[in-house]
Protein backbone atom coordinates (compact mmCIF):
# COMPACT_ATOMS: atom_id res chain seq x y z
CA UNK A 1 0.00 0.00 0.00
CA UNK A 2 1.20 3.18 -0.75
CA UNK A 3 2.44 5.81 1.97
CA UNK A 4 0.37 8.64 0.82
CA UNK A 5 -2.86 6.16 1.68
CA UNK A 6 -1.30 5.25 4.68
CA UNK A 7 -0.58 8.55 5.88
CA UNK A 8 -3.42 10.06 5.18
CA UNK A 9 -5.49 7.32 7.09
CA UNK A 10 -3.29 8.09 9.98
CA UNK A 11 -3.48 12.02 9.66
CA UNK A 12 -7.22 11.20 9.71
CA UNK A 13 -7.28 9.37 12.76
CA UNK A 14 -4.70 12.00 14.64
CA UNK A 15 -6.66 14.77 13.46
CA UNK A 16 -10.49 13.80 14.11
CA UNK A 17 -9.54 11.01 17.57
CA UNK A 18 -6.71 12.85 19.23
CA UNK A 19 -2.59 11.69 19.59
CA UNK A 20 -3.78 9.37 22.54
CA UNK A 21 -6.06 7.49 20.44
CA UNK A 22 -3.82 6.99 17.21
CA UNK A 23 -0.92 5.65 19.71
CA UNK A 24 -3.30 2.97 20.72
CA UNK A 25 -4.53 2.15 17.42
CA UNK A 26 -0.87 1.87 15.66
CA UNK A 27 0.50 0.03 18.36
CA UNK A 28 -2.71 -2.33 18.57
CA UNK A 29 -2.08 -2.57 14.61
CA UNK A 30 1.86 -3.38 14.48
CA UNK A 31 1.78 0.03 12.72
CA UNK A 32 4.23 3.22 12.92
CA UNK A 33 3.67 4.77 15.86
CA UNK A 34 5.71 7.78 14.70
CA UNK A 35 4.06 7.76 11.60
CA UNK A 36 4.05 6.58 8.10
CA UNK A 37 6.00 8.31 5.46
CA UNK A 38 4.34 9.32 2.37
CA UNK A 39 6.47 8.53 0.10
CA UNK A 40 7.69 4.86 0.95
CA UNK A 41 5.78 1.84 0.11
CA UNK A 42 3.82 -0.42 3.03
CA UNK A 43 2.52 -4.02 3.43
CA UNK A 44 -1.56 -3.92 2.55
CA UNK A 45 -1.66 -6.06 5.57
CA UNK A 46 -0.68 -2.97 8.05
CA UNK A 47 -3.38 -0.98 6.10
CA UNK A 48 -6.09 -3.40 7.14
CA UNK A 49 -4.95 -4.12 10.51
CA UNK A 50 -4.77 -0.42 11.43
CA UNK A 51 -8.74 -0.02 9.85
CA UNK A 52 -9.63 -2.80 12.19
CA UNK A 53 -7.99 -1.47 15.28
CA UNK A 54 -9.72 1.95 14.70
CA UNK A 55 -13.28 0.21 14.01
CA UNK A 56 -12.38 -1.30 17.52
CA UNK A 57 -10.90 1.20 19.48
CA UNK A 58 -13.30 3.92 17.95
CA UNK A 59 -16.66 1.66 18.08
CA UNK A 60 -17.38 3.08 14.65
CA UNK A 61 -18.14 0.84 11.51
CA UNK A 62 -15.70 0.95 8.77
CA UNK A 63 -17.91 1.92 6.38
CA UNK A 64 -18.87 5.33 8.11
CA UNK A 65 -14.89 5.44 9.01
CA UNK A 66 -14.02 5.50 5.16
CA UNK A 67 -16.46 7.62 4.38
CA UNK A 68 -15.52 10.16 6.71
CA UNK A 69 -11.99 9.86 5.46
CA UNK A 70 -12.82 10.18 2.18
CA UNK A 71 -14.21 13.49 3.12
CA UNK A 72 -11.35 14.64 5.02
CA UNK A 73 -8.67 13.94 2.70
CA UNK A 74 -10.66 16.94 0.44
CA UNK A 75 -11.79 19.38 3.13
CA UNK A 76 -8.70 19.04 5.41
CA UNK A 77 -5.60 18.04 5.58
CA UNK A 78 -2.31 18.74 3.40
CA UNK A 79 -3.11 22.31 2.72
CA UNK A 80 -6.13 21.04 0.57
CA UNK A 81 -3.93 19.53 -2.32
CA UNK A 82 -6.29 16.83 -2.80
CA UNK A 83 -9.25 19.27 -3.20
CA UNK A 84 -7.38 21.57 -5.83
CA UNK A 85 -6.26 18.85 -7.85
CA UNK A 86 -9.56 17.55 -8.15
CA UNK A 87 -11.02 20.93 -9.12
CA UNK A 88 -8.53 20.70 -12.08
CA UNK A 89 -11.14 18.25 -13.36
CA UNK A 90 -13.84 20.38 -14.29
CA UNK A 91 -15.61 23.62 -13.67
CA UNK A 92 -19.22 22.32 -12.48
CA UNK A 93 -19.92 19.09 -10.26
CA UNK A 94 -20.71 17.30 -13.31
CA UNK A 95 -17.67 18.42 -15.28
CA UNK A 96 -16.20 16.82 -12.00
CA UNK A 97 -18.10 13.96 -12.18
CA UNK A 98 -16.95 12.88 -15.90
CA UNK A 99 -13.26 13.81 -14.66
CA UNK A 100 -13.01 10.81 -12.38
CA UNK A 101 -12.36 8.42 -15.52
CA UNK A 102 -9.49 10.25 -15.95
CA UNK A 103 -8.55 10.08 -11.87
CA UNK A 104 -6.39 7.25 -12.30
CA UNK A 105 -4.43 8.23 -15.06
CA UNK A 106 -4.36 11.80 -13.55
CA UNK A 107 -3.01 10.56 -10.31
CA UNK A 108 -0.67 8.00 -11.85
CA UNK A 109 1.17 10.90 -13.95
CA UNK A 110 2.09 12.15 -10.77
CA UNK A 111 2.74 9.57 -8.39
CA UNK A 112 3.75 6.23 -11.20
CA UNK A 113 2.73 3.59 -8.23
CA UNK A 114 -0.37 5.03 -6.82
CA UNK A 115 -2.78 2.38 -6.85
CA UNK A 116 -6.29 4.43 -7.52
CA UNK A 117 -9.74 2.57 -8.71
CA UNK A 118 -10.69 2.41 -12.47
CA UNK A 119 -14.30 4.44 -12.26
CA UNK A 120 -16.42 4.61 -15.25
CA UNK A 121 -19.10 7.17 -15.25
CA UNK A 122 -22.65 6.47 -17.07
CA UNK A 123 -24.81 9.56 -17.09
CA UNK A 124 -28.35 8.76 -17.11
CA UNK A 125 -30.10 12.24 -17.96
CA UNK A 126 -31.04 14.58 -16.98
CA UNK A 127 -29.76 14.36 -13.17
CA UNK A 128 -28.46 10.64 -12.59
CA UNK A 129 -25.25 9.70 -12.70
CA UNK A 130 -24.07 5.86 -12.38
CA UNK A 131 -20.35 5.38 -11.13
CA UNK A 132 -18.92 1.99 -11.70
CA UNK A 133 -15.92 1.95 -9.20
CA UNK A 134 -13.13 -1.18 -8.94
CA UNK A 135 -11.80 -1.62 -5.51
CA UNK A 136 -8.19 -2.34 -5.51
CA UNK A 137 -8.52 -2.27 -1.83
CA UNK A 138 -11.68 -3.28 -0.38
CA UNK A 139 -13.35 -0.18 1.04
CA UNK A 140 -12.24 2.08 -1.91
CA UNK A 141 -15.10 2.77 -2.81
CA UNK A 142 -16.33 3.66 0.39
CA UNK A 143 -13.39 6.75 0.53
CA UNK A 144 -15.13 7.78 -2.86
CA UNK A 145 -18.45 7.88 -1.41
CA UNK A 146 -17.19 10.25 1.31
CA UNK A 147 -14.51 12.15 -1.51
CA UNK A 148 -17.98 12.69 -3.33
CA UNK A 149 -19.91 14.56 -0.65
CA UNK A 150 -17.21 16.95 -0.02
CA UNK A 151 -16.64 18.14 -3.45
CA UNK A 152 -20.33 18.53 -4.25
CA UNK A 153 -20.29 20.75 -1.11
CA UNK A 154 -17.33 22.53 -2.93
CA UNK A 155 -19.31 23.03 -5.88
CA UNK A 156 -22.08 23.74 -4.05
CA UNK A 157 -24.26 20.98 -5.40
CA UNK A 158 -27.14 19.42 -3.94
CA UNK A 159 -26.86 15.80 -4.32
CA UNK A 160 -28.14 12.45 -3.43
CA UNK A 161 -25.31 9.69 -3.12
CA UNK A 162 -26.38 6.04 -2.92
CA UNK A 163 -23.68 3.28 -2.78
CA UNK A 164 -23.82 -0.38 -3.48
CA UNK A 165 -20.94 -2.30 -2.64
CA UNK A 166 -19.72 -5.14 -4.63
CA UNK A 167 -21.11 -8.21 -3.91
CA UNK A 168 -17.50 -10.35 -3.91
CA UNK A 169 -14.63 -8.56 -3.29
CA UNK A 170 -12.21 -7.97 -5.81
CA UNK A 171 -15.89 -6.69 -7.80
CA UNK A 172 -17.04 -3.05 -8.52
CA UNK A 173 -19.06 -1.07 -6.38
CA UNK A 174 -21.63 0.90 -7.84
CA UNK A 175 -22.33 4.61 -6.55
CA UNK A 176 -25.78 6.05 -7.62
CA UNK A 177 -25.77 10.23 -8.05
CA UNK A 178 -28.86 12.02 -8.44
CA UNK A 179 -27.79 16.03 -8.41
CA UNK A 180 -30.78 17.80 -7.04
CA UNK A 181 -29.77 21.47 -7.69
CA UNK A 182 -26.32 22.20 -9.37
CA UNK A 183 -26.05 25.30 -7.70
CA UNK A 184 -27.54 25.07 -4.50
CA UNK A 185 -25.21 27.35 -2.48
CA UNK A 186 -22.56 29.58 -4.19
CA UNK A 187 -19.59 26.34 -3.24
CA UNK A 188 -16.68 27.62 -2.54
CA UNK A 189 -14.14 29.67 -4.96
CA UNK A 190 -11.16 27.91 -6.72
CA UNK A 191 -8.65 29.84 -8.85
CA UNK A 192 -5.84 27.73 -11.20
CA UNK A 193 -3.26 29.79 -9.84
CA UNK A 194 -1.38 27.83 -7.07
CA UNK A 195 -2.12 29.52 -3.98
CA UNK A 196 -4.67 31.04 -5.07
CA UNK A 197 -7.58 28.96 -3.11
CA UNK B 1 -7.58 19.01 -54.63
CA UNK B 2 -10.58 19.23 -52.52
CA UNK B 3 -12.15 22.07 -51.11
CA UNK B 4 -14.82 22.56 -48.74
CA UNK B 5 -16.49 25.53 -48.01
CA UNK B 6 -16.01 26.50 -44.56
CA UNK B 7 -17.54 29.17 -42.30
CA UNK B 8 -17.26 29.28 -38.70
CA UNK B 9 -19.59 32.07 -36.34
CA UNK B 10 -17.57 34.24 -33.90
CA UNK B 11 -19.38 32.21 -31.49
CA UNK B 12 -18.21 28.53 -32.78
CA UNK B 13 -14.34 30.43 -33.18
CA UNK B 14 -14.27 31.51 -29.66
CA UNK B 15 -15.46 28.48 -28.39
CA UNK B 16 -12.99 26.54 -30.13
CA UNK B 17 -10.10 28.74 -29.90
CA UNK B 18 -10.31 30.92 -27.13
CA UNK B 19 -6.94 32.39 -27.54
CA UNK B 20 -7.32 32.66 -31.51
CA UNK B 21 -7.82 36.02 -33.82
CA UNK B 22 -8.57 36.92 -36.99
CA UNK B 23 -7.36 39.73 -39.14
CA UNK B 24 -8.08 41.37 -42.07
CA UNK B 25 -5.14 41.40 -45.24
CA UNK B 26 -5.23 45.25 -43.85
CA UNK B 27 -3.65 44.09 -40.63
CA UNK B 28 -6.80 45.30 -38.92
CA UNK B 29 -8.00 42.84 -36.53
CA UNK B 30 -11.47 41.54 -37.17
CA UNK B 31 -11.91 39.00 -33.78
CA UNK B 32 -10.77 38.38 -30.69
CA UNK B 33 -11.20 35.12 -28.75
CA UNK B 34 -12.30 35.27 -24.87
CA UNK B 35 -9.22 34.88 -23.60
CA UNK B 36 -6.90 37.28 -25.91
CA UNK B 37 -9.42 39.79 -24.81
CA UNK B 38 -9.32 38.74 -20.83
CA UNK B 39 -5.58 39.14 -20.79
CA UNK B 40 -5.42 42.14 -22.54
CA UNK B 41 -7.65 44.07 -20.30
CA UNK B 42 -8.79 47.84 -20.73
CA UNK B 43 -7.98 47.42 -24.77
CA UNK B 44 -10.42 46.89 -27.86
CA UNK B 45 -8.47 44.61 -30.13
CA UNK B 46 -11.14 44.33 -32.65
CA UNK B 47 -10.86 47.51 -34.69
CA UNK B 48 -6.94 47.84 -33.76
CA UNK B 49 -4.43 47.59 -36.14
CA UNK B 50 -2.66 43.96 -35.32
CA UNK B 51 0.96 45.68 -34.81
CA UNK B 52 -0.27 48.03 -32.90
CA UNK B 53 -0.72 45.59 -29.92
CA UNK B 54 1.43 42.83 -30.96
CA UNK B 55 4.96 42.55 -31.95
CA UNK B 56 6.19 40.04 -34.48
CA UNK B 57 8.98 37.68 -32.45
CA UNK B 58 9.23 35.03 -34.68
CA UNK B 59 9.72 34.33 -37.36
CA UNK B 60 12.30 36.91 -36.80
CA UNK B 61 13.02 40.01 -38.65
CA UNK B 62 9.95 39.97 -40.27
CA UNK B 63 8.31 43.35 -39.41
CA UNK B 64 6.21 44.43 -42.19
CA UNK B 65 3.06 41.89 -41.99
CA UNK B 66 2.46 41.97 -45.96
CA UNK B 67 5.66 40.03 -46.19
CA UNK B 68 4.35 37.77 -43.35
CA UNK B 69 1.21 37.34 -45.20
CA UNK B 70 2.94 36.20 -48.70
CA UNK B 71 3.31 33.16 -46.58
CA UNK B 72 -0.07 30.68 -46.83
CA UNK B 73 0.84 30.05 -42.85
CA UNK B 74 3.18 28.76 -40.43
CA UNK B 75 4.69 29.55 -36.69
CA UNK B 76 4.39 32.72 -35.08
CA UNK B 77 5.65 34.22 -31.89
CA UNK B 78 4.01 37.23 -30.60
CA UNK B 79 5.27 40.19 -27.93
CA UNK B 80 2.89 43.13 -26.49
CA UNK B 81 4.09 46.36 -27.97
CA UNK B 82 5.51 48.10 -25.04
CA UNK B 83 5.34 45.61 -22.68
CA UNK B 84 8.28 42.88 -22.25
CA UNK B 85 7.69 41.61 -19.28
CA UNK B 86 3.96 40.41 -20.38
CA UNK B 87 5.85 37.25 -22.16
CA UNK B 88 5.66 35.99 -25.32
CA UNK B 89 2.31 34.00 -26.82
CA UNK B 90 3.46 31.26 -29.33
CA UNK B 91 0.51 30.37 -32.38
CA UNK B 92 -0.17 29.14 -35.74
CA UNK B 93 -1.44 31.24 -38.15
CA UNK B 94 -2.98 30.07 -41.55
CA UNK B 95 -4.59 32.81 -44.43
CA UNK B 96 -7.66 32.85 -45.56
CA UNK B 97 -9.21 33.22 -48.65
CA UNK B 98 -9.70 36.92 -48.10
CA UNK B 99 -6.27 37.38 -48.00
CA UNK B 100 -6.53 38.17 -44.03
CA UNK B 101 -5.62 35.63 -41.38
CA UNK B 102 -6.54 33.12 -38.52
CA UNK B 103 -3.62 33.30 -35.29
CA UNK B 104 -4.30 30.79 -32.39
CA UNK B 105 -2.39 31.55 -29.38
CA UNK B 106 -1.06 29.95 -26.85
CA UNK B 107 1.05 30.85 -23.51
CA UNK B 108 3.34 27.80 -23.77
CA UNK B 109 5.29 27.57 -20.75
CA UNK B 110 4.77 30.73 -19.48
CA UNK B 111 1.11 29.31 -18.65
CA UNK B 112 2.13 28.97 -14.98
CA UNK B 113 2.66 32.55 -14.74
CA UNK B 114 -0.22 33.97 -17.02
CA UNK B 115 -2.52 31.66 -15.10
CA UNK B 116 -2.23 34.04 -11.69
CA UNK B 117 -1.50 37.56 -13.69
CA UNK B 118 -4.61 37.25 -15.68
CA UNK B 119 -6.62 34.89 -12.56
CA UNK B 120 -7.30 32.57 -15.83
CA UNK B 121 -9.75 29.69 -14.56
CA UNK B 122 -10.98 26.59 -16.62
CA UNK B 123 -13.53 27.72 -18.54
CA UNK B 124 -10.46 30.22 -20.34
CA UNK B 125 -8.85 27.22 -22.16
CA UNK B 126 -10.32 25.08 -24.62
CA UNK B 127 -10.94 21.64 -23.54
CA UNK B 128 -8.39 19.74 -26.69
CA UNK B 129 -5.79 21.89 -24.44
CA UNK B 130 -3.52 20.16 -22.24
CA UNK B 131 -2.68 24.05 -20.63
CA UNK B 132 -4.52 22.51 -17.41
CA UNK B 133 -2.95 19.35 -17.14
CA UNK B 134 0.26 20.92 -16.71
CA UNK B 135 -0.98 23.09 -14.31
CA UNK B 136 -2.18 20.16 -12.37
CA UNK B 137 1.09 18.44 -13.13
CA UNK B 138 2.96 21.47 -11.67
CA UNK B 139 0.73 20.94 -8.85
CA UNK B 140 1.03 17.61 -8.36
CA UNK B 141 4.78 17.72 -8.67
CA UNK B 142 5.50 20.29 -6.45
CA UNK B 143 3.76 18.45 -3.74
CA UNK B 144 5.32 15.07 -4.27
CA UNK B 145 8.96 16.97 -4.32
CA UNK B 146 7.89 18.60 -1.18
CA UNK B 147 7.06 15.03 0.61
CA UNK B 148 10.20 13.66 -1.32
CA UNK B 149 12.47 16.88 0.01
CA UNK B 150 11.06 16.45 3.61
CA UNK B 151 11.64 12.71 3.74
CA UNK B 152 15.33 13.36 2.68
CA UNK B 153 15.58 16.11 5.44
CA UNK B 154 14.34 13.38 8.02
CA UNK B 155 16.53 10.65 6.79
CA UNK B 156 19.60 12.84 6.58
CA UNK B 157 19.16 14.27 10.77
CA UNK B 158 18.16 10.43 10.98
CA UNK B 159 21.38 9.41 9.42
CA UNK B 160 23.57 12.15 11.34
CA UNK B 161 21.92 11.24 14.41
CA UNK B 162 22.72 7.15 13.88
CA UNK B 163 26.70 8.47 12.80
CA UNK B 164 26.72 10.54 16.36
CA UNK B 165 25.64 7.60 18.02
CA UNK B 166 28.09 5.27 16.53
CA UNK B 167 31.26 7.72 17.69
CA UNK B 168 29.63 8.27 20.74
CA UNK B 169 29.83 6.87 24.11
CA UNK B 170 26.41 6.74 25.34
CA UNK B 171 27.10 6.77 29.75
CA UNK B 172 29.89 9.26 29.66
CA UNK B 173 29.26 10.97 25.90
CA UNK B 174 33.13 11.13 25.40
CA UNK B 175 33.65 9.16 22.02
CA UNK B 176 34.56 5.72 22.04
CA UNK B 177 36.63 3.82 20.03
CA UNK B 178 35.48 4.11 16.41
CA UNK B 179 35.77 8.06 16.95
CA UNK B 180 39.77 7.28 18.58
CA UNK B 181 40.71 5.11 15.38
CA UNK B 182 38.97 8.12 12.86
CA UNK B 183 40.63 11.14 14.26
CA UNK B 184 44.11 8.92 14.90
CA UNK B 185 44.23 8.40 11.58
CA UNK B 186 43.45 11.58 9.95
CA UNK B 187 45.75 13.04 12.15
CA UNK B 188 48.63 11.11 10.76
CA UNK B 189 47.39 10.73 7.33
CA UNK B 190 47.73 15.10 7.79
CA UNK B 191 51.19 14.65 9.30
CA UNK B 192 50.13 16.25 12.42
CA UNK B 193 51.99 16.22 15.08
CA UNK B 194 49.66 15.18 18.39
CA UNK B 195 49.93 13.85 21.97
CA UNK B 196 48.08 11.09 23.28
CA UNK B 197 47.81 11.16 27.26
CA UNK B 198 46.36 7.70 28.61
CA UNK B 199 44.25 7.62 31.98
CA UNK B 200 43.66 4.56 33.74
CA UNK B 201 41.32 5.10 36.93
CA UNK B 202 43.04 4.36 40.31
CA UNK B 203 40.95 2.80 43.01
CA UNK B 204 37.60 2.56 40.48
CA UNK B 205 37.07 -0.82 41.42
CA UNK B 206 36.76 -0.34 45.18
CA UNK B 207 34.06 2.04 44.46
CA UNK B 208 32.45 -0.08 41.94
CA UNK B 209 32.60 -3.00 44.63
CA UNK B 210 31.94 -0.99 47.70
CA UNK B 211 28.90 1.44 46.42
CA UNK B 212 27.66 -0.15 43.64
CA UNK B 213 27.37 0.30 39.91
CA UNK B 214 25.27 3.34 39.99
CA UNK B 215 27.82 5.04 41.65
CA UNK B 216 30.38 3.73 39.57
CA UNK B 217 28.67 5.21 36.37
CA UNK B 218 28.10 8.14 38.39
CA UNK B 219 32.08 8.21 38.98
CA UNK B 220 32.79 7.63 35.43
CA UNK B 221 29.86 10.87 33.63
CA UNK B 222 32.05 12.87 36.58
CA UNK B 223 35.61 11.62 34.97
CA UNK B 224 34.01 13.02 31.48
CA UNK B 225 33.50 16.14 32.89
CA UNK B 226 37.26 16.11 34.61
CA UNK B 227 38.77 15.35 30.76
CA UNK B 228 36.11 17.75 28.51
CA UNK B 229 37.55 20.40 30.89
CA UNK B 230 41.02 19.99 29.13
CA UNK B 231 40.51 19.55 25.56
CA UNK B 232 40.35 22.18 22.67
CA UNK B 233 38.32 22.60 19.51
CA UNK B 234 41.10 20.32 17.60
CA UNK B 235 41.30 17.63 20.53
CA UNK B 236 39.07 14.65 21.65
CA UNK B 237 38.30 12.55 24.84
CA UNK B 238 37.92 9.23 24.51
CA UNK B 239 36.37 6.37 26.50
CA UNK B 240 38.42 3.52 25.11
CA UNK B 241 37.09 1.35 27.39
CA UNK B 242 35.44 -0.08 31.18
CA UNK B 243 37.66 2.46 33.35
CA UNK B 244 39.94 3.84 30.68
CA UNK B 245 40.19 7.16 28.81
CA UNK B 246 42.95 9.06 26.23
CA UNK B 247 42.75 12.07 25.41
CA UNK B 248 44.11 12.78 21.94
CA UNK B 249 46.00 16.63 21.85
CA UNK B 250 46.40 17.90 18.32
CA UNK B 251 49.42 19.63 17.82
CA UNK B 252 50.40 19.48 21.74
CA UNK B 253 54.23 17.64 21.75
CA UNK B 254 55.72 19.80 24.60
CA UNK B 255 56.95 17.85 27.40
CA UNK B 256 56.25 20.53 29.87
CA UNK B 257 52.33 21.19 28.41
CA UNK B 258 51.76 17.55 28.89
CA UNK B 259 52.86 16.80 32.04
CA UNK B 260 51.10 19.98 33.19
CA UNK B 261 47.73 18.79 31.54
CA UNK B 262 48.20 15.46 33.18
CA UNK B 263 48.57 16.56 36.81
CA UNK B 264 45.88 18.73 36.47
CA UNK B 265 43.99 15.92 35.64
CA UNK B 266 45.04 13.73 38.62
CA UNK B 267 44.43 16.71 40.99
CA UNK B 268 40.80 17.18 38.75
CA UNK B 269 39.93 13.48 39.60
CA UNK B 270 41.33 13.50 43.05
CA UNK B 271 38.51 15.87 44.47
CA UNK B 272 36.03 13.50 46.37
CA UNK B 273 33.03 12.81 44.34
CA UNK B 274 29.84 12.18 46.20
CA UNK B 275 26.95 10.21 45.46
CA UNK B 276 24.50 10.50 48.01
CA UNK B 277 25.81 9.86 50.98
CA UNK B 278 28.96 8.04 49.72
CA UNK B 279 31.62 9.98 48.86
CA UNK B 280 33.78 8.40 46.07
CA UNK B 281 37.63 8.46 45.92
CA UNK B 282 39.47 7.75 42.95
CA UNK B 283 42.92 8.83 40.91
CA UNK B 284 44.58 7.89 37.84
CA UNK B 285 47.73 6.40 36.50
CA UNK B 286 48.49 7.89 33.67
CA UNK B 287 50.99 7.31 30.87
CA UNK B 288 51.71 9.51 27.64
CA UNK B 289 53.37 9.37 23.90
CA UNK B 290 53.82 12.34 21.35
CA UNK B 291 53.99 11.73 17.84
CA UNK B 292 56.99 13.21 16.89
CA UNK B 293 58.96 10.47 18.72
CA UNK B 294 58.30 8.05 15.89
CA UNK B 295 60.31 8.71 12.25
CA UNK B 296 56.53 7.15 11.06
CA UNK B 297 53.56 7.30 13.54
CA UNK B 298 51.54 4.55 13.84
CA UNK B 299 48.62 4.46 15.52
CA UNK B 300 48.61 0.84 17.11
CA UNK B 301 52.39 1.37 18.49
CA UNK B 302 51.77 4.90 20.16
CA UNK B 303 48.97 3.30 21.88
CA UNK B 304 50.94 0.00 23.04
CA UNK B 305 53.46 2.66 24.09
CA UNK B 306 51.06 5.04 26.22
CA UNK B 307 50.13 1.67 27.72
CA UNK B 308 53.43 0.65 28.55
CA UNK B 309 53.62 4.63 30.67
CA UNK B 310 50.83 4.17 31.51
CA UNK B 311 51.94 0.57 33.57
CA UNK B 312 54.91 2.06 34.37
CA UNK B 313 53.05 4.69 36.05
CA UNK B 314 51.17 2.32 38.28
CA UNK B 315 53.86 -0.09 39.13
CA UNK B 316 55.84 3.11 40.36
CA UNK B 317 52.80 3.41 42.90
CA UNK B 318 49.88 4.92 40.93
CA UNK B 319 48.49 8.77 41.00
CA UNK B 320 51.34 9.68 38.66
CA UNK B 321 52.10 10.88 35.24
CA UNK B 322 55.05 8.24 33.71
CA UNK B 323 56.03 10.00 29.40
CA UNK B 324 57.24 6.95 27.38
CA UNK B 325 60.04 9.29 26.51
CA UNK B 326 61.37 9.21 29.62
CA UNK B 327 61.26 5.15 29.61
CA UNK B 328 62.87 5.28 26.35
CA UNK B 329 66.02 7.16 27.21
CA UNK B 330 65.83 5.01 30.83
CA UNK B 331 65.80 1.70 28.43
CA UNK B 332 68.73 3.21 26.87
CA UNK B 333 70.88 3.91 29.97
CA UNK B 334 70.08 0.72 31.26
CA UNK B 335 71.46 -1.01 27.84
CA UNK B 336 74.80 1.33 28.21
Amino acid sequence: MHGLINRSLQIFLQDNYGPAKWVEMSKKAGAPTEGFEAMLSYDTGVTHALLESAESVLGKPRAALLEDLGSFIVSHGNEERVRRLLRFGGEDFVGFLHSLEDLRDRAQLAVPDLDMPVIEVRDEPPTRFQLICSEPFPGTSQVLQGVLWAMADDYGALVLIDLVPPSKPGEAAEISIELLDSSHTEGRSFRLASGAG
Amino acid sequence: MTTIQKTLSDAALAQLMPMSMCISGEGMITFAGPTLNKICPGRELVGAHVLEVFEVKRPRGTHALAQLLKQLGGQVHLGFVGQKDKGTLRGVWARTEDGGAVINLSFGIGVVDAVSTYDLNLGDFAPTDLAVEMLYLVEAKSAVTGELNSLTRRLENARNEAEKRAFTDTLTGLHNRRAMDAALARLIDGARDFALVHIDLDFFKQVNDTYGHAAGDHVLVHVAKVLCAEIEEDDLAVRIGGDEFLLILADCVSREALMKIALRVIDGLEVPIDFGDAVCRISASIGIAQSTLYAEPNADRILADTDTATYASKHAGRAQATMFEDLKSQQKQAAV
